[in-house]
């Protein structure tokens, strides 16, 4: 099994869905933010069979509901002096804009591209949202 | 403080007791078309059709010289600027600063909401795709409310295209804010209400309703009969058409089996679903839901333009 060292300070994103870690990593720009960063890709998990793991040295200003949207899953560990001193199960937001697309090909989003796409969260459950303009619910996977 | 500007982009937009009031409007400049008949004097509607529309443009158009005021607009987008790809919100733009309401009709689903985003006067959703058309809904409450004494307590078969059809989502949407109705749902098992009507509308609110395939079935039970135009290309088979048909077709011999009272409503434009022979029985209501469907767009302009 693959090593990676624990961090001093900083974050830990555990449980990202399987191939969703690199996703995060560019949402996040992880690549221009000068910190060291472990992207491990495939880990085993008891719970998912396979799991995406990010691991951030210093790094702590993130809107974690929006790591919720990218991989429902996900949990965040916040650890100081080598301690998880927080760990949390971030919850879907509310709002969200230009994040998910509308896949309604009807939706006036499909044509007038500088509409911002958005969405108000219908099913917190099921983890389903519905556009603002043409009330399609869009499931996340 | 500057007024917020109103829109009417689906049927909930407005309260229960706003709808009222409209529907009391209506039915004033019904009765006294002459009080109102400047009330709209040196206010320009425009009217930006970006598909096709007859009926509902024009009765638009008619209610707005009706009030007194002017119209402008395009029935067709090929001659204008969006050909060349101007954006709604451009278009928009230039033409609140045109006009003092606009009614817009537009293929895409969530476009009225679009422009009620980037507009300084009113915006007032003439149909979008396949999504809403508000002001038909309101047409349809205020010929009920005014045909049957009220928008409670009412049988209400919805027959035809109940998949595609917007007219029907926006009217059992706006109908299950009102108490104690129940909906017979009929249509073919292919066209039948999509789930999500099922689901956010009826269960949710607990509204008693079942679904079945032929009017004759039914329509004993009917207070109302609001049919829709259904297309043969809508159907997955031939077979599955030619046995189909005739059941959503309303004529004479199914209208024996109704009661006196029952209504039959249609949003028009009709093909042949209700034969010609029903016009003559004194159930017919569509000519007049036509009617009141003007009015309501009159008292809906004196609300949103503040002119009352």
């Amino acid at each position: 099994m693959l090593e990676i060292t624990s961090i001093k300070n900083g974050i830990v994103i555990d449980h990202i869905e399987s191939g969703f870690g690199i996703k995060i990593f560019n949402y996040l720009k992880l690549d221009e933010e000068g910190c060291s960063v472990a992207l491990i890709i495939n880990a085993d998990s008891k719970k998912y069979g396979k799991k995406d793991i990010i691991k951030i040295e210093n790094y702590k200003n993130i809107d974690y509901t929006i790591l919720a949207l990218l991989s429902p899953k996900v949990t965040i560990c916040e650890v100081e002096n080598e301690v998880i001193v927080k760990k949390i199960t971030p919850k879907l937001p509310k709002k969200v804009d230009n994040i998910i697309k509308c896949k309604n090909p009807n939706c006036i989003t499909s044509v007038e591209n500088y509409v911002p796409h958005s969405f108000t969260l219908v099913d917190e459950e099921n983890a389903r949202y519905k556009c603002e303009y043409c009330d399609v619910i869009t499931k996340l996977s | 403080m500057e007024k917020e500007t109103r829109h009417l982009i689906e049927p909930r937009d407005f309260t229960t007791e706003e709808l009222e009031e409209l529907f009391v409007l209506a039915n004033k400049i019904m009765s006294n078309p002459e009080e109102y008949s400047h009330k709209c004097e040196g206010k320009i509607l425009a009217t930006l059709f970006y598909e096709p529309s007859t009926r509902t443009r024009l009765s638009f158009e008619a209610a707005m010289m009706r009030l007194g005021g002017k119209i402008l607009g395009f029935s067709e987008p090929n001659s204008t600027s969006i050909a060349k790809g101007e954006s709604l919100s451009d278009t928009i733009k230039m033409v609140s600063i045109y006009s003092d309401i606009i009614a817009m009709r537009h293929p895409k689903e969530g476009a009225a909401k679009v422009a009620s985003l980037y507009s300084s006067v009113p915006i007032i959703n003439a149909g979008d795709g396949g999504h809403q058309h508000p002001t038909q809904t309101l047409a349809d409450l205020l010929t009920i409310r005014n045909l049957k004494g009220g928008l409670s307590n009412n049988v209400i078969g919805i027959c035809g295209d109940l998949k595609f059809g917007r007219t029907v989502h926006s009217l059992i949407k706006a109908m299950s804010r009102y108490k104690n109705n129940k909906f017979i749902l009929i249509s073919p098992k292919e066209l039948s209400i999509p789930q999500y009507i099922r689901e956010e509308v009826l269960e949710k609110n607990n509204i008693e309703y079942i679904e079945v395939e032929k009017i004759e079935d039914v329509i004993q039970e009917l207070d109302i009969i609001y049919m829709t135009r259904i297309q043969k290309e809508r159907f997955f088979n031939e077979e599955e058409y030619l046995r189909l048909k005739d059941s959503y077709i309303l004529d004479m011999e199914k209208m024996k089996s109704g009661k006196d009272d029952m209504i039959v409503m249609h949003p028009l434009p009709r093909v042949n679903e209700i034969s010609c022979e029903v016009d003559n029985d004194r159930r017919a209501s569509y000519f007049k839901q036509a009617e009141y469907g003007m009015y309501v767009r009159m008292a809906l302009m004196i609300k949103l333009l503040g002119v009352m």
